[in-house]
This record gives structure tokens, sequence and C-alpha cells, in this order.
């Protein structure tokens, strides 16, 4: 990385962060939570780029592993009382490593589309196992809880407010978003990349391909659980709706948006989307009473989103950052 | 190096370069044949002898350069509608529909809105008194005939459209001697009908024999032309261009 | 000794019937999508939006009077037109491009499809009446006729589909060009609009079986998601492109889940389902009833 291009990045990077960090002071309550909603679904939107732009398996499976990591965390939140942050991080962690162990034991032996399809599926049995065992899981209710306080307990304890919750997880995602990308970077990362260029090659090289991919989706599977256990935190409740299959569909679609292969890409792709629905969910209950036509009040914000998403596909595949995608990789 | 052009070609190429992705692997081809000729394409492994008979078929678009059939440009014309227009392709490894039988094989060019019944069946008849052991195995899947047989059903398979030309690639590669000859009467064949053959070939006997005129190509580029009977097997020409 | 005797005889025999008749539809699904993906390799996630929407048609029409057998016909042929402009818009300016775009176009045109439905018909479902009431005794249940009907018409439009393929002239150069596109282009058969065509004719196919399961359960908007999921086991453990496995693997797979459902929740029953597209993955992974790998 040559200095000037490190020290515009880190310079960018660091306006960035000073942003997010002042935004919850000034923002109305309801777009301080979006915001902090947006970096939530950004982390798991990056934890798949892992798999998605830099070793090229396209997995449906990422809300399996937002769903343990809710789930476990809820776990946590519930069984240990006071409720403790520091548990609950771990539980769910571990809940979404577990769950990714067996996805990836599974599935790295498949390649491209039957990858793809078996990671859906075995979204979908963990998504029928959660709705269907209530006693553990509270079925389709799913799981409500208190919010844990942010500190050590017996040393220094505080509350979360809406605002040092969001500083929290700015933390957290900003910490996983260049943990992330040192992976990325380091050698690891590149043998990742030679995977996702040409496989057969890499294992003709001499890397034992496999152990990689395992060794990716589990950490995808954990950094997408980080993101499961804020969510837990943030809401305050686990629900079995966020293992459905489509979950991981939009989490492709963020990816896919923001421009794959770029980490940061996810991110603005999750922004992008989320910004859409809170557009289109506004616009049309407007054009319905400005023009007098009731019956577009209620118009699916999807179907314009889908459409946009549809032709990002078609007419610009690298996505809203993918023109800077070799400059963030360096 | 050339002789004259020929007045009104059946098909003409001028100057095409043809890239598979990055690689340049026309650069600057230029030949003719003309009505019912018979012309060898003659040159070693990978000098661009199979690209250039897919860059006339339509199956790859040369990024400069014309493709003309009866002086029409028909350089961005895709294959199917080529096909249709009396261009019939015979690739090197046959091809052939494995699991279509040969019948099936066969109607995939026989089947035209406008071949009646009759014609239907004297074109069935006539491929058939070509290759009677087509005829034999004709409710056969494709992938259970020897490799002689399948190179008889692909071209029996190209004369299904009647083409006015048919761009023969390697059609001796891989078999008995005998089968060989038996190539050289086809084409013969073929040739009194007054279908014009592109034959793409690394033996030169068999192609000094049956063409009217030969190419040499190398490196990508026609490099000599000359009438067949003016080439004599032990040319230094041949050495040159084939000579391993 | 048992534990034979435990098993419900009784239930099992209903569940064969039934596994046989939900195998039939599920087999006429999944021949349109194995079509597809066989001929372009086109991972068509819309299927079961198409499924849906066909079954919604069938509503329409049967409301605004028309007879059962209109519903299927309009049915069939509204969405095998609305089948072939998907296939123009969104697919064709993909070809030449990464298979797994295929997939997230085809996602994105079921978010807007479900969505449609869900905006245009509302939450509530609907519901198809059977065009042939009637029972008839199968043990101690009075077992619907229209059942045996539905599975009836569904062999009957796959036998319709296979006649078509092995025989007819279009049949063969969708074969041809499904073995060989370059050849069959080169031959004459204008490859792009046999693939349109070829879409067209798999979303008829979901379409019609959506208006032949309708009066089997509700019509919904999320009615297509369980297909697709289903479809997509059943496609690839019969193998990929392979019309007469994915036959087969239908009907496999629902009796699998008929049985499973004596004793476990239906909704359960999926997980089966899925250990046996784990394990075909894992150990023939071209297909449980294809005979050799290619």
């Amino acid at each position: 990385m040559s200095s000037t291009h490190g020290k515009i990045y880190w310079t960018a990077f660091l306006v960035i962060i000073a942003l997010l960090t002042v935004a919850p002071l000034v923002l109305p309550e309801f777009w301080r939570r979006f915001l902090t909603e947006i970096l939530i679904w950004g982390l798991l939107a990056m934890s798949s780029d892992l798999l998605i732009g830099y070793t090229g398996m396209v997995s449906f499976g990422h809300s399996a592993f937002f769903g343990l990591g809710m789930y476990g965390a809820a776990a946590a939140l519930l069984a240990v009382k006071p409720p403790s942050l520091g548990l609950a991080i771990l539980y769910g962690l571990a809940g979404s490593a577990g769950v990714a162990l067996f996805v990836a034991y599974f599935s790295t032996r498949l390649r491209d589309i039957y990858f793809s399809i078996t990671t859906l599926i075995f979204a979908q049995i963990f998504y029928v196992v959660i709705f269907t065992w209530t006693e553990v899981t509270g079925g389709e209710n799913g799981l409500s809880f208190s919010r844990p306080v942010l500190g050590l307990a017996g040393i220094y304890t505080v509350p979360f407010t809406t605002t040092t919750l969001h500083w929290f997880i700015l933390f957290v995602v900003a910490l996983s978003y260049l943990l992330l990308r040192r992976i990325t970077q380091s050698p690891f990362g590149m043998v990742l990349q030679s995977i996702r260029e040409n496989e057969a090659r890499t294992r003709a090289i001499g890397y034992p391909v496999e152990r990689y991919k395992m060794i990716a989706v589990m950490l995808s599977g954990l950094f997408a659980g980080l993101a499961g256990v804020l969510y837990a935190v943030q809401n305050r409740f686990a629900a079995p709706d966020f293992v459905y299959f489509l979950v991981s569909g939009e989490v492709v679609i963020y990816n896919v948006m923001g421009g794959i292969g770029t980490l940061l890409g996810p991110i603005v792709g999750a922004a992008f989307f989320l910004g859409l629905r809170e557009f289109f969910s506004r616009v049309f209950p407007y054009l319905a009473a400005a023009f007098n036509l009731p019956q577009i009040a209620e118009f699916p914000y999807l179907i314009p989103v889908g459409v946009i998403f549809i032709a990002m596909v078609i007419f610009l595949p690298q996505g809203l950052l993918g023109f800077m995608r070799r400059w963030l990789n360096e | 190096m050339t002789a004259q052009p020929l007045a009104a070609p059946l098909i003409s190429v001028e100057q095409i370069h043809t890239f598979y992705g990055k690689s340049h692997i026309l650069h600057g081809v230029s030949l003719q044949v003309g009505t019912g000729e018979v012309v060898g394409l003659l040159g070693r492994n990978g000098v661009g002898k199979s690209t250039t008979l897919k860059s006339i078929m339509g199956l790859v678009t040369p990024r400069s350069g014309r493709v003309l059939l009866q002086g029409q440009a028909i350089t961005n014309t895709p294959a199917h509608k080529l096909a249709r227009r009396g261009i019939a392709y015979v690739p090197e490894d046959r091809r052939i529909f494995r699991l279509l039988t040969v019948m099936e094989n066969l109607r995939t060019g026989l089947d035209r809105p406008e071949v009646g019944e009759a014609r239907r069946k004297e074109l069935l008849d006539k491929v058939f008194s070509y290759f009677p052991r087509l005829a034999e195995r004709r409710g056969q899947a494709g992938g259970t005939l020897s490799g002689g047989e399948q190179q008889m059903l692909a071209i029996a398979r190209a004369m299904m459209l009647e083409p006015k030309i048919i761009l023969l690639d390697e059609p001796t590669e891989g078999l008995m001697p005998r089968l060989v000859g038996q190539i050289g009467e086809i084409i013969n064949a073929l040739h009194h009908e007054g279908v014009a053959i592109l034959l793409v070939e690394q033996n030169v006997p068999l192609t000094l024999q049956a063409s009217q005129r030969v190419y040499f190509m190398e490196k990508g580029m026609i490099r000599h032309e000359a009438p067949a009977a003016e080439v004599k097997i032990d040319d230094p020409v041949v050495r040159q261009y084939l000579g391993v | 000794m048992s534990l034979l005797g435990d098993i419900p005889w009784d239930l099992v025999v209903i569940q064969s019937i039934n596994g046989i008749v939900t195998g039939m539809i599920l087999a006429l699904v999944a021949s349109g999508l194995t079509l597809i993906f066989g001929i372009m390799e086109v991972v068509n996630f819309a299927h079961g939006e198409l499924f849906m929407l066909g079954a919604y048609i069938g509503v329409v029409v049967l409301t605004a009077g028309g007879s059962f057998w209109l519903a299927l016909l309009s049915a069939t042929f509204v969405i095998a037109l609305l089948g072939a402009a998907l296939q123009i818009v969104t697919l064709r300016p993909l070809l030449g491009r990464d298979p797994l775009t295929t997939i997230l176009v085809t996602f994105g045109v079921s978010l807007v499809l479900q969505n449609y439905a869900l905006w245009q018909f509302g939450p509530v479902a609907r519901k198809i009446r059977e065009p042939i009431s009637g029972h008839f005794a199968l043990l101690y249940l009075q077992y619907p006729w229209y059942r045996l009907v539905i599975a009836a018409l569904s062999a009957a439009l796959i036998g319709a589909l296979y006649l078509f393929l092995r025989y007819g002239r279009y049949g063969v150069w969708i074969r041809a060009t499904t073995q060989d596109r370059v050849m069959a282009e080169a031959m004459g058969i204008p490859v792009t609009s046999v693939h349109t065509a070829v879409f067209a004719i798999g979303a008829g196919l979901a379409a019609a079986s959506g208006v032949l399961f309708g009066p089997l359960v509700g019509v919904n908007h999320t009615m297509g998601l369980d297909w697709v999921l289903k479809a997509f086991i059943v496609v690839v453990v019969g193998g990929m492109g392979n019309l007469g496995g994915s036959i087969a693997a239908s009907i496999f797979i629902s009796l699998l889940e008929a049985y499973a459902s004596i004793w476990v929740s239906p909704s359960q029953a999926i997980i089966f389902s899925s250990l046996v597209l784990i394990l075909t993955l894992l150990f023939r992974p071209t297909g449980l009833f294809v005979p050799t790998p290619k």
C-alpha cells in the first residue's frame, strides 16, 4: 500500500467513523435506530462478503448463522441473571460457530450452484427446527429478554442508552471491519482469493482447498453470529423469522448492490437497500393520498426495490462500490 | 503468392482478425471459395484453421474484416441463420448429438419448413445411399456409433441442410486408412453435385487429390495459395508449412 | 416383531396415496425446473412464484364464472407468456455471464412476483373449488376422487411433455440444444428462441401445477416458497437436467415426507428430504436416479 493511498484511506475511515459517532447525537430517535440497524445488517452482509467476494462461494445460509447468534445471546441473557453482555457474546458466537462447522463440513465439498442450494436448504432446516422446537426456542413467538448492561459485572456497569448502544455497536462493527480487512489481506486471504479465481489451479499447487474453505465458512459464520448477538442486544427479542432463507437472500442482495469483494460495499448495500425500503414505504402512501389512489397506499416496497436489484445485476453487476474494489483492497 | 481473385466467389473472407478473449488468433486472413469449388486449407496444429471456419460459420465473430456470402456481408450473422442460407459446418470432433438417434441427428438439418414430404424422402434416400451403414443404424443413439460412423453421420447431417458449401474440419483425423479413402470419395461426389467445400486437413495427399486450390496457413495468416495440381507432395512449400 | 406391529399400516396406505398424489404435482413442477436448468443452466428461483401466480389466475377465472378446466388452460397459457417475457427481459442479457447471476436475478424476480401477488390479492388465502366432488371409501376414510384425478392429470401432462420431447419436431430441437448448444445453432436451430420457449413451457407447467394443487390447500402469496425448496431438492436428487430422474425423485421425496408425517408434523418432514439431499450430494452428486455419472 503506497503511503498516499494509506493516508487517504485512513483519513476517510476516521472521518466516516467520526460522522457515525456524532450522528446519534443529532438524529431523531427513529433514524438513530435506523442507523444502528444498518450497522448490524452491514456487519452480517460484510461477513458473507468474505465468502462471496473473496472465496467465490455464494452462501444462502447466513440467516442460520445470524439466527443462532441471536438465539445464543438470548439463551445467555435468559439463563444467567443479571444478564451479562460478555456471556451473551460468548454464547452467540458459540452457537453460530457450531452451525458454521456443521455447514462447513457438508458444503465445502460442493461447487458453485450445489453449494448455494445446500446452504439454502440448511438454513431452512434450522428454521424448521427453531420454529417447531417451541419449548427451547419459543417457536413462532420467539424469545424476549432484557438488555444487558455495558461493562464488567462487579467492576463497573452502566445501562445502555440508545446512544451508547449505538457507539458500542459502531465499535464492534468497525473492529470487525478492521479484522476482516486484515484477514483478507493476509496470506490466508490471498489463498482464498486464489480459490475464487481458479480453484483447480489452487488445488494443483498443493493447497488443501477444502480446509481453507471450511475456515472461511467458520470465520464468516462467526462474524454473522456476532451480528445476531448485536441484534438481540438491541431489540431484546429473538424470532425465527430471521432464520428464514429469505433473510439470507436479502443479505446477498446487500452484497451485490454494494459491491462484492470490497467489505465496505455490503455495508453500503445494506444502507442503500434499507434506505430504499424507507423511501418507498413512505412514498406510496403519500402518492396515494396526493392523487387519491388508495389502492397504491399499500404497494409493497419490495417491488420497486426488487426491480432495482434486478437492473443492478444486469447493468451494474460490480455494485455501487465496485469501481473502488481494487483501491479498497490495497 | 496469390492467383487472380475469383470473379464471383461463393465465400469471400477479407482480412479478418479473430480473437478468443485476449488471444489474437487470426491476423488478417483472406481467402475465397468459388461456387462448387473444393478448396483446401493446410497448416500445422494451432495456426487458426478451425478458427477460420468458425469465423465463416458465425460461431465466433471477427473483430475486424468481412465475411461475404455471394457478395453479401455475413460477418455478424448468427450461425443458425447461415445454416439456413446454405453454409454447413462439420466440426473437428464431429460433435454429433450423442443422445439423439441417427435419424434424429439427421432431422435437425432436415426439419426445415421449406422441405416438403417428398423432398425429405429424397434427401434421406440420397444420404443413405452414400452411407448405407447409417441406414442400418438409423434407430441407434449417436453415441453408440464408431468413430468412422460418427464422421459419416456428421457429414450426412450437414448434407441435410442442402448446403451451398460445407466447411469440413479435419474429417480424416483418427480414421483408418480405408475410411480416409471413403472420405475422399464422398468429397468428390459432393463436388460433382455442385457443393463447394472448404476442407481443413493435415492429410496432404488427400487434400491435394480432392481440391482444386489449396491455401497454406501459418500463425494466423494465409501464406501461400496455389492450384492443387501444381503442388507436389514433396514440394518444399509443403515441408515449410506442414513439416514438423 | 412388535416394531412392525407398531406401524399404523392403515395410515401407511393412506399416506402412500397422498404421497403419490403430491408426488405427481411436485413432478410437474420439478420437470419444468429441470428442463430449464438442463438447457440453459439457469436455476429458476422464481419457479415457485410462477406456480403461485398460476393458482391465482385459476382463482380469478373461477371467480369470474369460468370452469375449472378453463382456469387450468388460462393459467397455463398466461404464465407461459409471462415466463417468456421474463426470460427475454431478465435472462437473455445474462447470457455468457457467471451462472450464479441467474440465481440472483431469478431471486429478485421471485421477490417482485411474490409481493405483487400480496398487493394484488391480499394476505388472506383464497380457495379453488374442486372440479370433481365425491369420495370413495378408502379404509375408514372418505377419500376424495379429486385427488386421484389431479394425480392422473399431472401424469398425463408429464406424459405429454415426454412425448413432445421424444417425438415432436421441436422436441428434437430442444434435446439437441440441451446437448450441444453450439452445434444445434450450426444446424440452423434458433437457440435463443428455443431457450425462451423452454422457459415458457416450464412456466406453463408450474402454473398448471398451481391450479391443480389449488383445491388441496389455500391459494396464498407464500405458497410458492415451500414448493421451490422441495423442487430444488427433487431436481438435485433426481439429477439436474434429468427428466426421468426428477419424476422418480419427486415420488420418492413425497412418499418419504408423507410417511414421515405419520410421526412428525408436516413442517418437520422437510428435514427428512433435506437429509436425502445431503446424502445424495455427498455420495452421488450427479443424482440418485441417474444410472452412471456422465
